[in-house]
């Protein structure tokens, strides 16, 4: 625009499917203009699926990120039964959801004690170097912090057990699994869940002691800094609940109401992907509402995915224990819809006591025991949609194969990119609330984190796991393009 | 904080994430790491600015774990200079030994990669057949990307590396192994690989259950066929690369009763792990007949694919020539 002009960066950010980049531009009265969040990362998976047999896809997808590799894995081996045109067993299905479950738990737990936790135990104004999971142990206790070390370690062995590695599972094949359970193995991962189920509970418990009974937190997390009004998207179950794993997706817009649902087949009625030039990611929107740019608000085709979305898009919890929890967060929030982008964090806790629930459900039914594990598929291979919840969002694969079960065309809408709009738009309304008449406040860096951290975009937990906050830089820029102010915390 | 302590740095280029998951999971074990080591940089988010890399003493860094293959300008500018400031470059993960998953691309290039992303998939609605762009001009404002070369490449490719912890993701305990020994200085020479050299049939469990003579006549994929979780793969006519996989994984697909794709890549005295596997599975092919040995490689499904699904950068093949498609 003009010379006047200041560029803030902050780089690097936290990951999502790469690294990622905020630049901030200032107006002439050092108000912002405009926030870009870059992300300088391609792998061009959708081309290289081209020629690979169908039955590896979910052995090649889940490279598309290693912090979620299950979902990969399980939308990608749902994509093969449609494929095939082939159910899995009723043992299978179990099996599978199981699975699911343990990983939506175990993901969703490493979010919020090693992720969007310290943002909250700990405090938003604490130190920095207490705001990591050391701090977050420190609050809590240390016989709590083992607790979280345990539930993440006994969720991540059942997923070993029977997907053969939780760092990108192998177990998944159209019409079933490759691996049973037995019994032994029943009873053993049961008294896990039941633990799993206890952690939940002890997760929410912490989140409504250190964060709703504190005021100021309250008024953050309901603060206009972090609201955005947006349609949501989430897979339901029959009765319109959450469902991790299968059923139809649902849209709801702004005001609650539903506005589209429909099965994972005809995906590509509702949902279109918009390109920029400044991006390698793109970004999706309502192909019926349409894309009108990076705005809020019921004309613009931008919408929302991941927990809070999903329960804003269902009619409830499947589970009873989360949905006294549903009901809670939603009177304490002022109704539903929630636009408040930070009880995602909450919604997230909801979900993952809901998917401990599911554990057990499953694992005391001896059925899940049952041999029978494989449906072999007896039909011509084709084309096939897959649909799953990842914990960052619905996530879609989309195959195409010749007769003999070669990948001719794939599609992919990966479960963060559907949120990469609302993520820009989160980022810059924040630092417009943090940022003016050019001074930018010293808490940005946190709160800019705190926009996008509620996405949970994909990583990070590298630094989280370990002693020490996530650096951050802002580097202003003047008109020169000499630095003259550097915000750092590292 | 003591200076005596070995100063550690870890980055990541083209990968998924999953080799900082595998560092994670050392769960209880990190906090030892971490006690021993002085981390000053880490893959993910660390203030990674170049400058303050280039402001840092040659060799300064005890050793860098870099994960990762090379595809985009800004990860061959970062390894270059970690090269350079680093005592030892460990190559962590099949992305950054092989070149791995990502690797895949090599099938294709630049342009046929973004025009699937961009134009050709079918939720993508760009009339305007907008591109990313390297410099972008938005309202005045100009916004730059990494360049995004036609090649995938591995580690060894770009810089020099002095060792190699394999695996998609490397299990707990090489990653382990790997740490004592760096830290207590027992390094094996220079080159090696950091899991045992032998391929992972010898250490696989239903090598026993393998017949005394080999044979098969005819390949079948996994989805068709009921899979025996006791017997050998190839014994049951399912593609295996096991022959030409090194050992060290703890065989966690084949637990879960699933054939191994050769995720550690070849043992040191294979250059080429897709050629290696060819000739495995040529000598167990039953029959002599040209027309025969024609008629049961037919049904072999995307060998190149399959047998170089984690290294076709670093094979003798490194890329499908693009004047060869059409």
């Amino acid at each position: 625009m003009t010379e006047n002009n200041k560029r803030i960066t902050i780089d690097p950010i936290t990951r999502l499917e790469g690294h990622g980049k905020i630049e901030i531009f200032l107006d002439d009265k050092g108000d912002v203009e405009k926030a870009y969040l870059q992300i300088p990362e391609l792998r061009g998976f959708e081309q290289f699926a081209v020629g690979r047999p169908a039955e590896e896809m979910p052995r090649i997808t889940p490279r598309i990120c290693g912090v979620c590799p299950t979902a990969h894995h399980m939308a990608s081996t749902k994509t093969l039964d449609d494929l095939f045109h082939v159910e899995p067993t009723p043992t299978a299905k179990m099996i599978r959801e199981l699975i699911y479950n343990t990983f939506q738990f175990e993901d969703h737990t490493l979010h919020f004690f090693f992720l969007g936790g310290p943002d909250f135990i700990v405090g938003p104004q604490a130190p920095a170097e207490e705001r990591n999971i050391l701090g977050v142990i420190g609050k809590v206790g240390l016989e709590a912090g083992g607790k979280v070390i345990r539930a993440r370690r006994e969720a991540r062995d059942i997923i070993n057990h029977l997907a053969g590695k939780v760092i990108h599972p192998v177990c998944g094949l159209p019409g079933g699994v490759s691996k049973g359970l037995d019994e032994e193995h029943r009873v053993q991962f049961l008294e896990s869940a039941k633990f799993t189920v206890e952690f939940a509970q002890f997760a929410l418990q912490a989140f409504d002691d250190i964060v709703l009974k504190n005021k100021e937190y309250v008024d953050v997390v309901v603060g206009d800094a972090y609201k955005m009004e947006t349609y949501y998207m989430g897979l339901v179950d029959k009765d319109n609940k959450v469902n991790f794993y299968d059923g139809d997706i649902r849209v709801v817009d702004p005001k609650g109401k539903e506005f589209a649902k429909f099965k994972p087949r005809e995906y590509l009625d509702h949902v279109s992907e918009h390109v920029e030039p400044w991006s390698y990611i793109k970004f999706p929107f309502l192909k019926k509402v349409g894309w009108k740019g990076f705005t809020e608000g019921k004309d613009s085709g931008v919408y929302r995915v991941a927990p809070l979305a999903r329960l804003n898009a269902s009619d409830g919890m499947a589970t009873p224990l989360a949905q006294e929890h549903y009901e809670k967060m939603y009177k304490t929030l002022g109704g539903k819809p929630s636009h408040h982008t930070l009880a995602f964090h909450w919604a997230r806790l909801i979900e993952a006591l809901q998917a401990t629930e599911k554990m057990v459900e499953l694992l005391e039914n001896k059925d899940i025991t049952d041999p029978n594990i494989r449906n072999i598929p007896t039909e011509t291979p084709d084309e096939g949609v897959g649909v799953v919840e990842a914990p960052r969002g619905t996530l879609f694969h989309h195959y195409k194969t010749d007769e003999k079960g070669i990948i001719t065309e794939a599609n992919l809408i990966v479960a963060t990119v559907n949120n990469a709009a609302a993520i820009t738009m989160s980022i810059e309304k924040a630092a417009k609330a943090f940022i003016k008449g050019g001074k930018v406040s010293e808490g940005l860096l946190n709160m800019a984190e705190m926009a996008f951290r509620p996405y949970d975009p994909c990583h990070a937990c590298g630094t989280h796991a370990l002693p020490g906050d996530m650096p951050l830089v802002i580097n202003i820029y003047d008109k020169d393009r000499e630095l003259v102010k550097q915000l750092k915390r590292d | 904080m003591s200076t005596a302590k070995p100063k550690v740095a870890f980055y990541w280029c083209s990968s998924c994430g999953g080799c900082e998951e595998s560092i994670v999971d050392l769960a209880e074990d990190i906090l030892k790491v971490v006690d021993a080591v002085d981390i000053v940089f880490w893959p993910v988010a660390l203030d990674f600015k170049k400058k303050d890399v280039e402001a840092m003493e040659d060799g300064s860094i005890a050793v860098s774990f870099i994960n990762g293959a090379v595809r985009l300008s800004e990860q061959e500018e970062m390894v270059k200079l970690l090269r350079k400031k680093s005592g030892l470059v460990v190559a962590h993960g099949s992305c950054s030994h092989l070149g791995g998953i990502p690797g895949l691309g090599n099938f294709w290039n630049k342009e046929t990669i973004f025009n699937r992303a961009y134009h050709t998939t079918p939720s993508t609605d760009n009339p305007d057949g907008t591109v990313p762009l390297e410099k972008a001009k938005v309202d005045g404002k100009e916004l730059t990307l990494p360049s995004f070369y036609d090649t995938v490449y591995a580690l060894d490719q770009v810089i020099d590396v002095d060792y190699y912890l394999p695996g998609c993701a490397p299990p707990r305990d090489l990653i382990l192994n790997a740490v004592q020994a760096i830290l207590e200085g027992k390094l094996p020479p220079k080159g090696a690989v950091l899991s045992p050299n032998k391929s992972l049939c010898e250490d696989c469990d239903r090598n026993e259950s393998k017949p005394e003579k080999l044979v098969i006549s005819e390949i079948k994929r996994p989805w068709e066929v009921e899979i025996d979780p006791e017997k050998c793969f190839l014994a049951q006519g399912i593609i295996c690369m096991g022959p030409a996989t090194r050992t060290g994984c703890g065989e966690r697909c084949i637990e879960a009763n699933m054939p191994c794709r050769g995720c550690f890549g070849p043992t040191d005295q294979v250059f080429d792990q897709g050629a290696k596997f060819l000739s495995a599975l040529a000598s167990i092919l039953d029959t002599d007949d040209e027309k025969e040995i024609e008629k049961i490689v037919d049904t072999i499904i995307d060998p190149a694919g399959t047998f170089y699904r984690f290294s076709l950068p670093h094979s003798i093949l490194r890329r499908r020539r693009m004047e060869a498609i059409k």
